[in-house]
């Protein structure tokens, strides 16, 4: 069985996010990357599942060539092989992705995907859904268990409904899941791990090349960062000026009483 | 060809290969990254549990590393392991630093506990111990240290006896202070053959009459164990004597050497961990309306750290890549690699203590001051950095003292220089001909032209002293320690300064102007600013060589002032640059 992984590579939550002097888009120069967190919980399930059942773990990302650093780690943790689809040409929304994804998933006949529940720097949260739409595979948001059937055809997982309630689900594959946190804890990639990742194949797909004529449907239109924070006021005096002060403050700068 | 150990001092700055920390390329920086994350979500949240030494924590966190990997890393594949070099296992000591306590149970195991076999043992041996300690299987202690003798270590009393059929020795001793012997499976023991063969053991802790005592309370890494090992009728088989009876002292001196660079290399780590700290700290406390990063003093002690931290880190990977270079040109399936090795390893003993000397008293002071940059809550449990400060201490006591090590310094120095083994002479006659008819000077279109001069004036620094204490002495010069102490510094001043300028102008070389300005502002201000005091220390010491007869030690001090002219760099400006760099960055980084 082929067993396929959703990879982003995001910025690290540490960053401080500063946007290109154009604000069309958000400056990556000074950017730390790492491996989407919900995603290392995909790569984790897919290597279990490998392990239990066999079969052939292969990592696919979208994005330029520095992807593959992220890419690297899920090798080194014990994906077979990486598929990277190249964003230089071409136009991008959850869309686009979505459909060039697919395409790249369906040509190497994967029935089975594992994907972080949301990628942590848009959270668009789109991808699991819009994936398995165009694959006409099943999606399964945010799963908690996992369990493959007997003849590989079809799994069984959990996931949480409100009030703490679970809900069982049994689903025929193709199946594309969005995995959260309490799904398993991923494993370290081990040195010996990350040397044999060096070796492992990583090909390049144009994106461009995958989108069969279909075209973004969002365009975003700029970028603006939240204001800085003000300084804070001081006030003081006497408890009654005080009062005085704080009660004129609330009327009359921010008019909230 | 290859450096030569002491190189340093008797070539001028050459372009000839050195491994600088900056060109550490992505796989290794992987490595260290893995390290890091292990550290600080898996060792660290278990602090408290460590500290208190809770049974099971640290040998559970070992065995942890070793699923990882990190064991493996210097044992060669056909061992199980990964056969890194010691650039790699540089990086990764650097960064096992979060915990003093961890670092040194894990430089213990993959240092002293692991290399004694990887270089002595038979081939049997290895492949019966390796895999093992390398996958964290079995976990290992070295046993040299007792009750009645350290530093003289020879003078060990626990005593070897063949058994009548030959086949075991009987050990029967005690061996105190040792590194993970509460939990280790295994452990090289030196004992006496007959009271009188200096002899290395492989000692497995099931085999009869081991047995181990209490815990020690220790000043600091509290969280280490520290036990004494007890041999009583033990009886070991006489395979597992490691190398040859009675030359247990080569191993036991050889594998300090490898420990000491280690030891240098896990100083680097803390000292990043405590810029980490401080930096955080001195942005966030505001006293008088200003953080304090915003004082001068505090940002000087954020300068005098990035130097020592900077200096140290030239100094630990120009070993390491000195040995990964010899070590690359080697035939390593070859029966005679390890003992090639081990001449390379002994061949630059002065480069590995120094590394040990420098790297545990520049952590001393970084550490200092960053308990001073804390103020009050620096003295306070809650912050890390009083952990740091106790638990740095014991770097200048182990893998030999400081004292110890100042005396190999310069003792093998002049050990060489009597051999005949490295041309001393020449380069004092050299000197002293200059003295009288000038220095060469560097051409003023290189860069840092000034500063290269300065360079060479801390060689011919130790050169002259050396040359004088060795005139006045000659073999006597053994019993004037402090001499040969302050002669050790000057040593050890000459190969920081080389090193750091020549990672200088390689760094230049490889990333251009304007990535070097801050590591300028660093090299340059160290060599304003040690020289002076050298010269300050070497005055007195030719005073006191003189006897305080003033028609002998005036001549001294009149090639003194030749010998260290006064060097104009405003050293308060730089700090100034370096801190500012440092304090942006929230770490050691520019």
């Amino acid at each position: 069985m082929k067993i396929g992984i959703l990879l982003k590579q995001v910025p690290d939550t540490e960053t401080k996010i500063q946007l290109t002097a154009d604000k069309t888009s958000v400056d990556t120069s000074a950017v730390k990357w790492i491996v989407n967190p919900y995603d290392e919980n995909a790569i984790e399930a897919a290597i279990q599942l490998k392990e239990k059942k066999g079969g052939e773990v292969i990592v696919f990302s979208m994005g330029p060539a520095r992807c593959v650093d992220a890419m690297r780690t899920a090798l080194a943790m014990g994906a077979d092989r990486a598929v990277r689809v190249d964003t230089a040409d071409g136009e991008w929304d959850s869309y686009t992705t979505a459909v060039a994804l697919a395409e790249a998933l369906k040509a190497e006949g994967v029935e089975l995907v594992f994907a972080g529940k949301q990628a942590i720097d848009d959270d668009a949260s789109q991808m699991v859904q819009l994936v398995a739409e165009r694959m006409g595979a099943a999606s399964l948001g945010i799963i908690e268990t996992f369990e493959l059937s007997e003849d590989g055809k079809s799994a069984t997982v959990t996931r949480p409904v409100s009030g703490g309630t679970k809900e069982i689900i049994q689903v025929t594959l193709p199946a594309v899941f969005g995995c959260d946190k309490g799904l398993n804890t991923p494993r370290y990639a081990s040195l010996p791990g990350i040397m044999k990742a060096k070796a492992k194949p990583v090909v390049e797909k144009k994106g461009a090349e995958l989108l069969g004529g279909e075209t973004i449907k969002i365009k975003k239109m700029g970028y603006s960062l939240p204001p800085e924070r003000q300084p804070g006021r001081k006030l003081t005096g006497s408890p009654q000026e005080l009062v005085d002060g704080l009660v004129k403050f609330l009327k009359e700068d921010v008019k909230i009483i | 060809m290859a450096a030569q150990g002491g190189d340093f001092l008797l070539t001028p700055l050459n372009d000839d290969y050195i491994f600088i920390p900056d060109e550490l390329d992505s796989t290794v920086r992987e490595l260290a990254d893995v390290t890091v994350q292990f550290m600080t979500k898996e060792v660290m949240p278990l602090l408290k549990d460590i500290e208190d030494k809770k049974p099971g924590v640290m040998s559970n966190l070992l065995k942890k590393t070793g699923e990882l990997g990190l064991l493996m890393v210097e044992v060669p594949e056909k061992y199980s392991g990964m056969g890194m070099g010691k650039v790699t296992a540089t990086a990764i000591s650097e960064n096992v630093t979060h915990d003093g306590s961890f670092a040194v149970a894990f430089m213990c195991h993959t240092g002293i506990a692991t290399l004694p076999i990887l270089y002595y043992g038979t081939e049997d041996q290895k492949q019966k111990y390796l895999p093992k300690l390398a996958s964290g299987e079995f976990l290992g202690a070295y046993a040299l240290t007792e009750p009645g003798s350290g530093s003289d270590a020879l003078a060990a009393k626990t005593k070897a006896v063949l058994s009548p059929d030959g086949k075991h020795y009987i050990l029967n001793g005690e061996k105190t202070f040792i590194t993970n012997g509460g939990f280790a499976d295994l452990y090289t023991v030196f004992a006496k053959v007959d009271g009188e063969k200096f002899t290395a053991f492989l000692v497995e802790r099931t085999m009869p009459g081991v047995s181990t005592g209490p815990e020690e309370h220790k000043m600091g890494i509290h969280g280490s164990s520290t036990v004494p090992l007890i041999l009583q009728d033990c009886k070991v088989p006489v395979e597992n004597v490691l190398g040859e009876v009675g030359r247990g002292h080569k191993i036991a001196f050889n594998i300090l050497n490898v420990g000491r660079w280690k030891l240098g290399a896990a100083c680097v780590g803390s000292c990043k961990r405590l810029f980490e700290i401080t930096t955080k700290y001195i942005t966030e406390r505001m006293q008088f309306g200003k953080p304090l990063s915003s004082f001068e003093l505090i940002r000087n002690m954020v300068a005098n750290s990035a130097i020592k931290t900077f200096m140290i880190e030239s100094i630990v990977y120009r070993y390491a890549g000195m040995l990964d270079q010899i070590s690359a040109s080697l035939d390593h399936n070859a029966d005679d690699f390890y003992s090639k090795m081990l001449k390379v390893i002994e061949e630059f003993a002065i480069e590995a203590s120094i590394a040990k000397v420098y790297g545990s008293e520049a952590l001393s002071l970084v550490s200092d001051d960053a308990v001073q940059m804390l103020g009050g809550y620096g003295f306070i449990e809650d912050y890390s950095v009083a952990r740091f400060y106790r638990d740095n201490r014991v770097n200048r006591i182990f893998e030999g003292t400081n004292e110890i090590n100042r005396m190999l310094i310069s003792g093998t120095l002049l050990k060489r220089m009597v051999a005949g083994k490295i041309d001393f002479m020449t380069s004092l006659q050299t000197v002293l001909d200059q003295l009288k008819t000038g220095f060469p000077t560097t051409d003023s279109k290189k860069p840092w032209a000034a500063f290269q001069d300065q360079v060479e004036r801390y060689k011919r620094l130790a050169i002259y002293f050396g040359g004088v204490a060795v005139n006045k002495y000659g073999p006597a010069i053994q019993e004037h320690e402090g001499v040969l102490a302050v002669l050790a510094d000057c040593i050890t001043a000459a190969y920081v300064a080389d090193s750091s300028m020549r990672r200088l102008l390689k760094l230049r070389t490889n990333a251009g102007d304007p990535k070097c300005k801050i590591p300028a502002d660093i090299v340059c201000t160290y060599l304003a600013e040690r020289l002076p005091q050298l010269q300050a220390m070497v005055e007195q010491s030719l005073i006191s060589i003189a006897d305080g007869n003033k028609e002998e030690y005036l001549p001294y001090l009149k090639a003194m002032r030749r010998l260290c002219p006064q060097m104009s760099w405003d050293c308060q400006a730089a700090k100034g640059r370096i801190a500012e760099a440092i304090i942006t960055k929230h770490s050691y980084a520019w």
